[in-house]
């Protein structure tokens, strides 16, 4: 026990010593949750329209006068015909083109329906869905305070009612940066005891094999768990994210991911030869994925079929989901009991694996 | 009276799939020798060494390395050796003081048994009141003279150096041969691989492996006189080519 005490206390040292790994540590999560929280945001807000009024009166002046006060848009130009309409795209300016059909408000006022067309610059799909999805909600609500025919559909954002895209990216960040802090260090911590030599030493001292991995593992895990405390500060008092599941569970599922990464970096390390292919592997193999893949940027509801496919061998996929449940909508172990096996039944895969290699690596 | 032997190597093979490394080595090492182990690259000698440290189990054969058998009580055997190489020194981020305490705990030394024969060999290198100073200020000289102290901190049976001396001007090898000396009265037997010819002169008793296999083990001086040759640079140049 002394013998894993005094290794664990060498790899603190390590750790402080190096200025380069205190800024990855503790100043990148900071960073990270700062950049995505006030610059990367989802959210649309004065995007530029051009107008075509076919009928010029009463309602379509007031309908106009409510997407304006809206704040989502701002009146790029009014256009007097169709042909304009492709200009108003090309030039750039405008995302979206509204339509008003001749006597609008005749046909409104007299047979309660008349027609306005929305048309989208959609070479950008989600910008474009989201404006349509903001006038569309307009007109509705137009349509409820004026008359009330028929079913108005009523439209919610349920969890995140005002849509604010950082609650979406709180999850992803998280994952990431226990991704980053957990399998990329501990992966190049250990590459590098490999490459300078000392590897070999402490294998050659009374160390079993398990405590010099364990004890390369244990800051990891006291940073891990730092790490994600304050991303949830920031979040609740900076950003006003809720955590509206218990906090204890969030904790745990934070370990078990932590831990899966760690296993992750052992496996990298029993791979790469030196540190420089192990921070490549992490990065290119871990990262990526992460961003791309894990439903962090991009819905996977989105994606073709093999990258859905894909997507399920993503470990930050599941964590993500497990995150979302317990944060934003304060679900119980029961809602997320399937995705946390799946994070053990990793953890055992990678772990399984890295004894298997490691071994291999001491026979010969 | 016969000496102790701490080392004893009967019939050692190992394989690699059809690749013999080692091939029916047979020596042994007495207490308090020092013992040279030579060859050109790829003869064996990291294999062999890696065998009698514990790290890697011989494929058939007896070794034994401070009473202990090396495939079935390797942690035993660990306990009791020190090992250095020219590869690694020391963790350079850490002081020579941090460094030390280190390896003193991992070979479970007692904190008041550390200090004490921390301060006396750091003492006898002048390196005292610098043992708060980062090891990664240190000439390549220093630090090696300072990872064979590490190495007998503990005071193993037996201490395994692995070309010790690569890069290293000629002073500080003088130098530190007169630390391996040092060590050797003190009853600590000294096993050391090595490509400097005039190191093996100082050596009590060497063996030459070559293609995996022992061709010659004596004294400096009886191997020059076997193959006639002047200086043991000649001997290692007849044998190995």
């Amino acid at each position: 026990m002394n013998r894993f005490i005094a290794f664990v206390k060498k790899e603190f040292l390590h750790i402080f010593r190096d200025y380069r790994t205190m800024m990855i540590l503790f100043i990148m999560p900071i960073a990270q949750i700062l950049i995505f929280g006030f610059a990367i945001t989802t959210e649309i807000q004065n995007a530029s329209i051009a107008i075509l009024d076919k009928s010029k009166d009463e309602v379509t002046r007031e309908l106009t006068q409510k997407l304006l006060a809206s704040g989502y848009f701002s009146a790029d130009q009014y256009l007097s015909s169709e042909s304009e309409i492709e200009s108003a795209f090309k030039q750039g300016r405008a995302k979206m083109v509204i339509v008003y059909e001749s006597n609008f408000g005749n046909n409104y006022e007299k047979i309660g329906a008349s027609n306005i067309q929305l048309i989208c610059d959609a070479s950008d799909p989600n910008t474009a869905r989201i404006l349509s999805q903001y006038a569309e909600g307009i007109f509705a609500s137009y349509n409820r305070t004026n008359q009330a025919i028929g079913i108005i559909p009523e439209v919610r954002m349920f969890y995140n009612e005002n849509l604010d895209g950082f609650y979406m990216s709180i999850p992803g960040i998280m994952a990431m940066i226990l991704m980053l802090v957990s399998a990329m260090m501990t992966s190049i911590s250990i590459t590098r005891e490999k490459e300078f030599g000392s590897m070999e030493v402490l294998l050659i001292s009374p160390l079993r094999p398990l405590q010099i991995i364990l004890g390369k593992v244990t800051p990891y895990i006291l940073m891990a768990v730092i790490n994600t405390i304050s991303i949830l500060a920031l979040g609740y008092w900076v950003f006003g994210v809720p955590v509206k599941g218990s906090l204890a569970l969030l904790l745990f599922e934070c370990i078990l991911f932590t831990i899966l990464a760690l296993s992750l970096g052992i496996l990298i390390s029993t791979v790469a030869k030196n540190q420089m292919v192990a921070m490549f592997v992490s990065m290119f193999a871990l990262m990526l994925p992460v961003i791309l893949l894990s439903g962090f940027i991009f819905p996977i509801d989105n994606m073709p079929v093999i990258l859905q496919w894909i997507s399920n061998i993503i470990p930050p996929k599941w964590f993500i989901i497990i995150v979302k449940t317990i944060m934003l909508k304060g679900g119980g172990l029961e809602y997320i009991w399937k995705e946390t096996l799946i994070l053990i039944a990793f953890i055992v895969v990678f772990v399984g694996l890295s004894v298997k290699k490691f071994n291999i690596r001491l026979q010969d | 009276m016969e000496k102790e032997k701490v080392i004893i190597v009967k019939d050692l093979v190992k394989k690699f799939g059809n690749f013999i490394a080692n091939d029916h080595l047979n020596f042994h090492v007495d207490k308090g020798e020092i013992f040279g182990f030579l060859g050109a690259n790829g003869a064996g000698k990291t294999t062999a060494m890696r065998i009698l440290c514990g790290l890697s189990k011989p494929s058939s054969g007896l070794v034994e390395v401070a009473g202990f058998n090396v495939k079935t009580n390797a942690e035993d055997v660990k306990k009791r050796i020190g090992y250095m190489s020219q590869k690694f020194s020391l963790f350079e981020d850490l002081t020579i003081w941090e460094n030390m305490r280190f390896f003193s705990t991992v070979y479970g030394m007692s904190r008041s048994n550390f200090k004490a024969r921390g301060q006396l060999l750091l003492q006898k290198l002048n390196l005292f009141d610098e043992r708060n100073r980062l090891v990664s200020t240190l000439s390549l000289g220093w630090k090696q003279k300072l990872a064979f102290t590490v190495a007998i901190l503990h005071e193993p049976s037996i201490v395994f150096l692995d070309e010790p001396t690569g890069g290293v001007d000629p002073i500080t090898r003088r130098q530190f041969w007169e630390m391996i000396y040092e060590a050797a009265d003190d009853g600590i037997t000294v096993f050391v691989t090595t490509h400097y010819m005039d190191e093996a002169e100082y050596c009590n008793r060497v063996t030459i492996m070559v293609d995996g296999r022992i061709d010659a083990l004596d004294t400096p001086s009886e191997l020059k006189k076997q193959f006639k040759a002047e200086s043991m640079n000649e001997v290692f140049l007849s044998l190995a080519r």
